[in-house]
């Protein structure tokens, strides 16, 4: 740690880590309610469960994002992070809003749109905090001593990220256009903006595990990034096909969302070139598996089982199935929630002093998790194209064939159970190495 | 070999240039002229049910056009699935179901008991009314329960 106001990342990080655990815990009720225990449905039904695990998800990984970026900018910018206690204040107006979101969920108050349930007058409080959020970095960045490619395209990432939440503010009449907006914000996150955020923290993570030159590495990145907006804007159109917009989609969206899985394996081998190229003395390692495991992860999640139902001839069998969660499950893992854990690999030693990076217990949650999810997305793969082809082809009743598949629930509930025994030693880890000390600022990294 | 100069242009220049073509494309498919919903017939007690079916969040269960819950029925042609179920009452099974007291529970799942009004009730089915006549570009007959081919859109 080079500078004193990067301590900010570790409560983020720590915030961001105990979000996870509560998307665990819900996304475990909904298991069991689709293997036919829900006996919870009087507190918590299902659309309860749904709308808190996937808001979970969205506000603990930007906590990440958020946490890396305070980090990274001021040793990028090399300067201090203009205010710290306005990061402080950033960070409890992120948790008032999560914490109300989420207990409004379970009192019928949401706006009822898949990943935009934080009702509107709590909207407007996410302006606020990522208005001043991206006020510290950019500020931060422009009086710094250098403005490197790593730290523009993570700030733009974040800008644009910031930018895109407003098409999901508009209220539509119309349940199409309500639709096609929503994907304004979830597509252009998940397949755009959110990719840059990626490749930025992959690219500083890079420089600073394998020791190749900033200017090979950077260079690279604008590839990546470039490969990812030439696939992932027009590749909005994968969701438009069947919504009831017209039929141009269908061909914009086959083509570009088929070139989406390009920019992924373009990550995958410049994460793994950059390595072999490296000079492997960084004692991190683990690290360096969660950095490259992120890379190498998300082309299989996010590329490879995204392409799997990308084409219109496919999507308008799965559209709407299981097989979406499939996809859905890996991708994240792969591509942003492996990016947070990468960095807060990297950075704990860093700001806390302590050099626990050789532990068996770190090795083992990253196996444990990754093979857990695999498992898990394994399950809602033969699941849903069960589902599509009794249900979509067979014109099989929706609740006999969900009773049919309940098995594959009992499967994904198991490894479930591997993912959530990794992330458990991931965070015995992590509050093991404490809190973090300003005498860390002496010790080389 | 590409130059770091280079990297960035193609960056710059292919977002830009995709940007402004899915622009362009977004004008041309929400036009008038392109609008495949009848957006003519959305009426006031049609809105209502929009927003009875986004204060319930009944997406958190259900899917609507393919998007939501994937825990319950895909509810785009509910109106003609239950219509064949239920001999050409399926705008009063509908209505029914939302507005009984007790829970609603098919094959064991639950459904929570919404008891609306008869009002609120008309709307929602108004809203699957109106959602059912959209050109989905064939998607529509995937999840219709007529054969394939016997209806249009």
């Amino acid at each position: 740690m080079k500078y004193k106001s990067q301590k900010v990342a570790y409560w983020f990080f720590a915030f961001s880590m105990l979000l996870l655990v509560l998307q665990i815990v819900y996304g475990f009720i909904m298991g069991f309610a689709h293997a036919g225990y829900d006996g919870l449905h009087s507190i918590i039904p299902f659309n309860t469960a749904k709308a808190v695990h996937l808001n979970l998800l969205v506000v603990w990984l930007l906590s990440g994002f958020m946490g890396a970026a305070y980090y990274i900018i001021p040793e990028e910018a090399q300067r201090e992070l203009v205010s710290v206690k306005l990061a402080y204040v950033q960070l409890i107006s992120l948790a008032v809003v999560a914490v109300a979101a989420i207990i409004g969920f379970h009192f019928n108050i949401w706006e009822g749109r898949k990943f935009l349930e934080i009702p509107r007058p709590l909207d407007y409080l996410v302006v606020v905090n990522v208005l001043l959020f991206m006020a510290l970095i950019l500020i931060t960045l422009f009086k710094g001593k250098r403005k490197t490619t790593t730290a523009l395209v993570l700030s733009m990432g974040l800008l644009f990220a910031a930018l895109l939440y407003l098409p999901g503010m508009i209220f539509f009449d119309s349940q199409v256009l309500d639709s096609f907006f929503r994907w304004w914000v979830v597509h252009l996150w998940v397949e755009g903006v959110w990719e840059l955020i990626m490749g930025g923290i992959l690219s500083f993570l890079l420089i600073k595990l394998t020791g190749v030159d900033r200017e090979v590495i950077e260079k690279w990145l604008y590839v990546i990034v470039g490969l990812t907006f030439l696939s992932g804007i027009l590749g909005t159109g994968h969701h438009y096909y069947y919504i009831g917009v017209n039929k141009i989609w269908l061909i914009v969206g086959g083509i570009f969302s088929a070139l989406e899985p390009l920019a992924f394996l373009a990550m995958a081998l410049f994460a793994v070139n950059m390595y072999r190229k490296g000079e492997k003395k960084h004692p991190n390692k683990i690290a360096l598996y969660w950095t490259l495991g992120a890379a190498i992860v998300s082309f299989v999640g996010a590329g490879l089982l995204g392409f799997a139902h990308t084409l219109p001839q496919t999507n308008i069998y799965t559209h709407g199935t299981l097989v979406t969660a499939m996809h859905a499950h890996l991708a994240f893992w792969g591509a942003y929630a492996m990016i947070v854990f990468a960095i807060i690999s990297y950075t704990l030693p860093n700001m806390t002093g302590r050099k626990l990076y050789d532990s068996t217990r770190g090795r083992i949650a990253f196996w444990l998790s990754n093979i857990g999810m695999i498992g898990m997305t394994v399950a809602f793969g033969v699941a849903g194209v069960v589902q599509v082809y009794l249900e979509r082809i067979m014109k099989m009743d929706f609740m006999v064939v969900q009773k049919q598949i309940e098995i594959h629930f009992i499967v994904l509930i198991i490894c479930a159970t591997f993912f959530a025994t990794g992330i458990i030693l991931f965070l015995i880890d992590f509050i093991k190495y404490g809190t973090p000390t300003d005498e860390a600022l002496e010790i080389k990294e | 070999m590409l130059s770091k100069k280079q990297a960035r242009a193609f960056f710059l220049g292919g977002t830009l240039v995709t940007f402004l073509i899915f622009i362009g494309l977004t004008i041309y498919s929400l036009s008038p002229a392109q609008d495949q919903s009848h957006s003519e017939n959305i009426t006031a007690s049609v809105i209502k049910g929009k927003k009875i079916w986004e204060k319930n969040n009944c997406m958190g269960c259900h899917t609507l056009l393919g998007e939501g819950g994937y825990y319950a029925p895909e509810l785009t042609k509910v109106v003609d699935r239950l219509n064949q179920r239920y001999d050409g009452n399926g705008e009063a099974a509908i209505k029914s179901i939302l507005m009984s007291k007790g829970p609603w529970q098919p094959h064991g799942r639950k459904m929570v008991a919404y008891g609306m009004t008869d009002a609120e009730a008309s709307d929602v089915v108004a809203f699957f009314k109106w959602i059912g006549k959209i050109d989905l570009n064939g998607f529509g007959t995937v999840v219709s329960p007529l054969a394939k081919g016997k209806i249009k859109n």
